[in-house]
């Protein structure tokens, strides 16, 4: 149970905390990093509503 | 658990065992469901507020630059020593000119361009609303854009920061901050029985408005629960930047200017040369860049001592600063010493709580993520509001997998 249900959002949570971090390591590539990772959740929710909704 | 009831002869007690769970789990769920409807009922409408103001603040920068508040100037760093540049003493002199009767109390650097701000107030230890800020262009010591006081990105900051209730109020959300974060701690909780036989990611349109709406709150905060988590926290770190100041004040400053205890307090017509005290600090932590110098008297500094603050000299290290302190009448450096754990975590708590450190794109899923969170505040508010089941009814809808008719 907890790893279907956990699976995806303890891999979102991971991804959301390496981009809020790795932002503060540097700019340039870091910055752009960071983006992808905190768009993640983003981008979930996005596939969600698209592909989800029943 | 798909597939373990189907395993022939073992599905009868894998069931058992499952409605074991889910029957003993009954009365935990309904703790839980209990802690995270008050901790949320006690913080949504505070949070709502802090959410809708934070918005704006976001993106300040970019709103000061464009009604002309805080223009971005270009040229050579006013944190650096280039040529072109005034000394500090010139500058602040000029400023000072425009504030007849204060005492200069906070002098800031740049490291973009040459602007710099100079903070004056009535005395040296007036409260933060009794100072004014004056940008100025470092190589003129004219000043750049106009910091009205009262302008309504000010406004929605106080709000923000303590609903102008000081002190008090800025505890007061920093314990509403901290019931969000039980918030978030009990809704996971939650979700792990609610989502048992739902797929990740489930919205269910089909079956009512509430079902939708439940559904919503669970997805956005799961996906969310990080980003919230981090943001709630550092806010709660922020609110209680006084007292850890005043800590950082009463130890390691009382310590590190010991010599000078007892001795009556520095008046602003013996400051000495802050060009002086400026070059005495460079010497002490050289190829670093100066953020700010706290004058003698405030919240920053000793009675006797400008304090200048260095930042650290990597990307990383930057927030992490360091402080000079150098005897405010010699210009004579009497010690410089990192910050304690406390200070730093309140330094790195700033950015992570601003979301001003990776350019615009950051900024905007910022925003995103703020949108975010105010769709779980509602969703949660409308999922109260509409209720028409007991609290026994919701507890059998989050033990039976979200699986009970709408």
């Amino acid at each position: 149970m907890i790893r279907s249900t956990f699976a995806m959002p303890v891999l979102i949570g991971l991804v959301s905390l390496i981009g809020l971090v790795v932002a503060l390591a540097g700019d340039g590539w870091f910055d752009a990093a960071s983006w992808i990772a905190l768009g993640v959740p983003v981008a979930a929710t996005l596939w969600a509503y698209r592909v989800k909704r029943t | 658990m798909p597939g373990v009831a189907s395993i022939g002869g073992g599905s009868y007690a894998a069931a058992n065992v499952s409605q074991q769970a889910a029957s003993m789990t009954r009365g935990t769920i309904k703790g839980w469901f209990l802690v995270h409807k008050w901790s949320s009922l006690i913080c949504t409408l505070f949070l709502l507020m802090l959410c809708l103001t934070g918005l704006p603040l976001i993106f300040h920068d970019e709103i000061d630059a464009a009604t002309g508040h805080a223009p971005a100037v270009s040229g050579p760093a006013s944190s650096g020593e280039a040529a072109g540049l005034l000394p500090l003493d010139t500058v602040l002199a000029r400023a000072m000119a425009r504030r007849p009767g204060e005492v200069p109390v906070f002098m800031a650097f740049d490291n973009d361009g040459p602007q710099m701000t100079v903070t004056a107030a009535p005395r040296p230890d007036s409260p933060a609303t009794a100072m004014t800020l004056q940008i100025l262009d470092r190589r003129t010591g004219e000043p750049v854009g106009a910091v009205e006081k009262g302008g309504v990105m000010a406004f929605l900051l106080q709000l923000h920061t303590d609903m102008f209730l000081g002190l008090g109020g800025m505890l007061f959300l920093g314990a509403m901050g901290l019931a969000f974060v039980l918030a978030l701690v009990s809704g996971v909780v939650l979700y792990a029985p609610f989502m048992r036989k739902l797929d990740f990611g489930t919205v269910r349109t089909v079956r009512s408005r509430r079902v939708l709406w439940l559904d919503w709150h669970n997805l956005l905060g799961i996906v969310a629960l990080a980003w919230m988590a981090v943001v709630g926290l550092t806010g709660v770190v922020n609110t209680l930047a006084t007292p850890i100041t005043r800590l950082w004040q009463a130890s390691e400053l009382a310590d590190m200017t010991r010599a000078y205890a007892g001795r009556p307090a520095l008046p602003p017509a013996r400051y000495g040369s802050i060009d002086r005290a400026m070059a005495a600090a460079r010497a002490a932590l050289p190829g670093v860049r100066p953020q700010f110098i706290a004058f003698p008297g405030g919240a920053f500094s000793s009675a006797h001592h400008y304090a200048v603050f260095f930042q650290g000299d990597t990307p990383l290290t930057e927030r992490a600063l360091t402080p000079a302190l150098i005897d405010g009448e010699t210009g004579r450096l009497t010690e410089a010493r990192r910050m304690p754990w406390y200070m730093l975590a309140l330094m790195y708590a700033q950015p992570l709580h601003f979301g001003d450190y990776g350019g615009l794109p950051l900024k905007i899923l910022w925003a995103v993520l703020t949108g975010f969170t105010i769709v779980v505040l509602g969703s949660g508010l409308y999922l109260w509001l509409g209720r028409r089941r007991s609290t026994d009814g919701a507890v059998r809808e989050v033990a039976a997998g979200g699986e009970v008719a709408a």
